[in-house]
Order: C-alpha cells, then structure tokens, then sequence
C-alpha cells in the first residue's frame, strides 16, 4: 500500500535558486577523483602560466609570474591586510544597508501592485545605472571617509536585492495562502510562513548579485578617492608599477568574490534547497 | 433533523460572471455527499464558500445552522493538488495547521493518522521525495489532524492514476468508517463519487445550481460486487445522461 519512493521526481521543474545555477556545477565536486583532477588542472594552468612567462621573460610591469605575485602577497600582506578590513567595513556596512532596505521595499511594495508599478522605472534606472559614477559628486559632499563609498555600495546593492526579491514575493501561489487562510492565519503569518519561504531562493539570487556589484563598487569608490582601501592600494601599486604587488591585491579580490559566492551557494543549499 | 451544512441559494459574481446562482442543498451530519458537475460550473467556488475562505455575493452557507463569515476549526479541507508546503518535510506539514493557531499538536491522534495512511517512516521526507498519493495522503493527515467536523475536499484524487484513486478512495472510506466526518466530496469522476458517497449531486453547467440529486443507498465498506452490480451501473448512467444532456443541450444552443 506504499508507493516506492521515485528517487527522482519534477525534473521539468523550474530552477530559479542558487543551486540550480549553472555555476553551482564546479562546486559539486565530492568524489577524491575529481578533486584530484581539478587540482592536476590549476597546477597545470598555474606552472604553465609560470613557464610561459618566464621562457618568454615577459616584463613584470605586463604580467608578473604566478610566484612573484605569491611572493610579494607574502611579503605585502601586513601592510595590506588592513586596507583588507577597510574595505570589507565599507562592503559589509552597505551591504547591510542596502539589503536591509532592499528586502523590506520588496516585501512591502509586491503587496500593493500599482505602487510597484510606478516604482519599478526608478528601481531599473538604479540597477542599470553603474553607482560608481556618483562616487566623485559623494566625495564632494561627504568627504573622503567611509560614507560616500557605504553610500555608493548601498546604492548598487539596495535595488538588485529589491528587484529579485520582488520577483521572489510575487510568485504567490493562492493554493498556499488559502491554506494558511483556512487555518485562521494572520497576514503577518502568512508573511512569514508562506509568502518569506517562497521567496527566499529569489531573495538569495539577489542578495549575491548585490554582494557580487557591492564589491565592484567597493573597489571602485576606493580607487576614485581616499586614502585607504584594496581599491586604493591597487592605484597605489599601479602608479608605482609594482605589479605583482598589484596583482597581489586583485588576487585577494578575487578570493572575496568567490567567498562571497560559495556562502550564498552553501546557505541556498541549506534552505533553498527545495526548489530543485 | 438540522443539517450539518446547509447551502442556501448560494450565488457568486466574478465581475459580470455568474459562477454560481440559486443553488441549494443541505448536507445531513455523518454523511458523504459528492458533488458532480462539468468543469467550470462553479464546484471550487462552491467549496470555497463552504470553508469560509469568501463570501458569496447572495445566500449563504450555515454550519449547525449558523451563517459561515470565515474559515472555522470544525471544517477541513483539502485541496485540488496536495497543496503541501515544499520547504517543510512531511511532519512540518501535518504540523502546519498546529504552528499558525498556536496549539499544541495532538500527536497520539497524528501518529495514528499517519499509521492509518500508511505514511509512519516518512515523516522527515520533504513533498518532493513523496510521490503523488503519498503526498495527497499527508495532506488527508493534515486536514484531519485539527479532528475538523467537516472535511470539504476537491477534485483530491484528480491528479492521481487509476490505481493510486482507487486505493485513495478506499483509504477515505476506511477513514469515515472511523471517524465519521462528515464528507463533501468534489469529482469528476462518476465512478468515485458513486463508490464514495451516500449522496451524488450533479450541478449544471456554469453557473451551477443543482439539477439532479441521487441517493446511494448501498451497504458499506463498499466491495467490487456492489460496484459491479446493475444498480450501480444504472445510476452511473443516469448521471452519465444528466452530465452529457447538459453538454447536447450547450452544441445545440451554439449552432
Ligand atoms: N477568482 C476568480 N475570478 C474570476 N473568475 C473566476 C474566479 N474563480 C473562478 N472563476 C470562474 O468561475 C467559474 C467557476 O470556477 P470554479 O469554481 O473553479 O469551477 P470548477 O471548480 O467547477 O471547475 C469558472 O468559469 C472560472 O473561470
Ligand atoms: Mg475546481
């Protein structure tokens, strides 16, 4: 009288989550075989890149060799490792900022269409738009600190959390919300235990893409002015021709992004998961 | 005797569309009353109603006599497609209606529900582990755990194939023979609603006021050689002709 268990059902369906991203396929990696392969592959591209440059002797101030660049990361990394923390202070804070206000306008604007439909130009005019370019008119107003960069990051953030999680709160399903409804629950229950879920695999998509736009933007402000910050060291280097110190730190941003990444990959994979 | 539900010249306007108009008939306590119809003539709006989940635009429904305004703890319901929540696993589910009224769940009564349906083991699955009657068993289980006076069900087993609905419909009788809910029971299948209920009645097509009322007076639990017998097959065609009349009646009007 038990159905046997279909080890996989709903193929067809949809995947609009982190997991199901076609990125999310290199980190699927599990069995030692295939580690072990994607390992032969880096050493390989990496000493390859390393002979290539050295047979050739192309110049430093072109591309610096993989082990010079290891090297001055060594080398560099206490005097870098603080301008580190000042950008993640303006990344983080932000993000915070503009994700925070992001998810709320989204959870409150889908509730009321026509108030979503003449916002939602402004909010694309903000997504579309690069925030860097107001960075300089920041400057002017704000000075050289933390706000104008917190300011341009929650900028760039704010909207791409917006518009994905208003894409999350606008997948309604009234099967559900009756279900809830017939139960007695409140508006504020169904929030939370229908309508929050639903979108929570959208409102992951957002939340990385803005990270992902909020540390460009990071960079940017940073390299446009004042004294501190990766972006500011990456200027620094450059205008010093200190490649590989430069390529240290652009090492280092990259080692963010892909944090930044594999977090939101690891925490749809945790409660998102149900969508795949 | 005073019904257990009561509809009352129940009507329902979608703008300038009538889904539902004039349509009336009670539902006696204990029983199990199916209702038939052409899709599209307002069987969902109908049950809808019935739960309290809206207003009708004239009539109304009364539970024990009195003027349903809004969803009631006395009425279950289960839905057209299991309808569970695809980020909780099964007990998350059952637990569902217990969590939103702040209640502690009564688990003797849901592990025996559970046991019943042959769903013990499958707590921790999530829906899409389950398939298609296991999970339109849990949201029986759901729909029951709250020991409603009503259950109101529609179109349950419409997704479902052959063999899964017929198992699935022993199942539901199995359970009224226990507990002796009281059953509205929404099909487009003849056969089920024959098989399942004390009451068949047929609704016209849109908007639905009922045309045809039957009484199934046939000995439970309901065996294959009473489904087989000339009773019920005379009765499966009467209500054959009272569907398919309708539909003659509609291609004549279109020409
Ligand atoms: N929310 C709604 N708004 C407008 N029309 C609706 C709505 N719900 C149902 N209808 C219409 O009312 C009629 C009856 O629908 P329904 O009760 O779902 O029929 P059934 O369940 O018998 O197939 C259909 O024509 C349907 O299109
Ligand atoms: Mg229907």
């Amino acid at each position: 009288m038990t159905d046997a268990i279909p080890e996989f059902k709903k193929a067809e369906v949809t995947q609009v989550g982190l997991t199901g991203s076609a990125l999310a396929s290199g980190l699927g990696a599990t069995t030692r075989r295939e580690i072990a392969i994607i390992l032969a592959v880096a050493v390989i591209v990496i000493g390859g890149l390393e002979a290539v440059l050295w047979w050739y002797a192309v110049p430093q101030y072109i591309l610096p060799r993989p082990s010079l660049i290891a090297a001055a990361l060594v080398k560099e990394f206490p005097l870098i490792l603080p301008h580190l923390g000042y950008t993640m202070v303006s990344l983080l804070s932000g993000f915070a900022i503009g994700a925070g206000t992001g998810m709320i306008l989204a959870a409150v604007v889908t509730q009321y269409p026509f108030v979503e439909k003449v916002i939602t130009p402004y909010i694309l005019v903000l997504v579309t738009t690069p925030m860097l370019a107001l960075v300089p008119l920041l400057i002017l107003r704000f000075g050289f600190g933390y706000t104008p960069r917190i300011i341009a990051v929650a900028l760039a953030v704010g909207p791409m959390v917006m518009i994905n999680a208003a894409t999350g709160f606008r997948r309604t399903d009234s099967a559900k919300i009756a279900l809830a409804r017939s139960y007695g629950a409140s508006t504020l229950q169904i929030f939370w235990k229908i309508r929050a879920p639903m979108a929570l695999p959208m409102i992951l998509v957002g939340l990385m893409i803005g990270a992902i736009f909020g540390l460009l933007t990071t960079v940017g402000a940073e390299m446009v002015g004042g004294g501190f910050g990766l972006g500011n060291r990456l200027t620094t280097y450059s205008s010093m021709i200190d490649m590989p110190e430069f390529f240290a730190v652009i090492l280092l941003l990259s080692v963010i992004g892909i944090l930044i990444y594999v977090i939101f990959f690891l925490i749809g994979k945790k409660w998102a998961s149900w969508e795949t | 005797m005073v019904a257990k539900l009561a509809i009352r010249d129940a009507g329902k306007r979608y703008g300038d569309l009538d889904a539902l108009k004039g349509c009336s008939f009670d539902v006696a306590d204990k029983t199990i009353v199916s209702i038939v119809g052409p899709s599209g003539c307002g069987k969902t709006t109908l049950l809808w109603s019935m739960s309290g989940l809206h207003g009708l635009t004239s009539g109304q429904v009364d539970l024990d006599g009195q003027k349903i305004t809004g969803p009631r703890p006395e009425i279950g319901l289960v839905f057209q497609e299991a309808n569970l929540l695809p980020w909780r696993n099964l007990m998350g589910n059952i637990l569902f209606p217990f969590e939103v009224k702040g209640q502690k769940p009564d688990m003797p009564w849901i592990d025996h529900l559970m046991d019943r349906v042959g769903l013990t083991g499958f707590e921790k699955r999530m829906p899409r582990e389950l398939s298609g009657g296991m999970q339109q068993r849990g949201s029986i289980v759901r729909a029951l755990s709250l020991r409603p006076q009503v259950l109101l069900m529609d179109e349950p087993f419409g997704a479902l194939d052959a063999f899964t609905r017929e198992e699935m419909n022993r199942l539901v009788e199995e359970i009224w023979l226990e507990t002796r809910t009281t059953i509205v029971f929404i099909t487009h299948s003849i056969e089920e609603a024959i098989f399942l209920s004390d009451r068949v009645i047929v609704l016209s097509k849109r908007p639905g006021r009922v045309m045809a009322d039957y009484t199934v007076g046939l000995p439970r639990p309901r065996s294959l050689e009473v489904m087989a017998s000339r009773e019920v097959f005379d009765l499966m065609n009467q209500i054959k002709a009272d569907i398919y009349g309708m539909s003659s009646m509609r291609s004549k009007a279109a020409e």
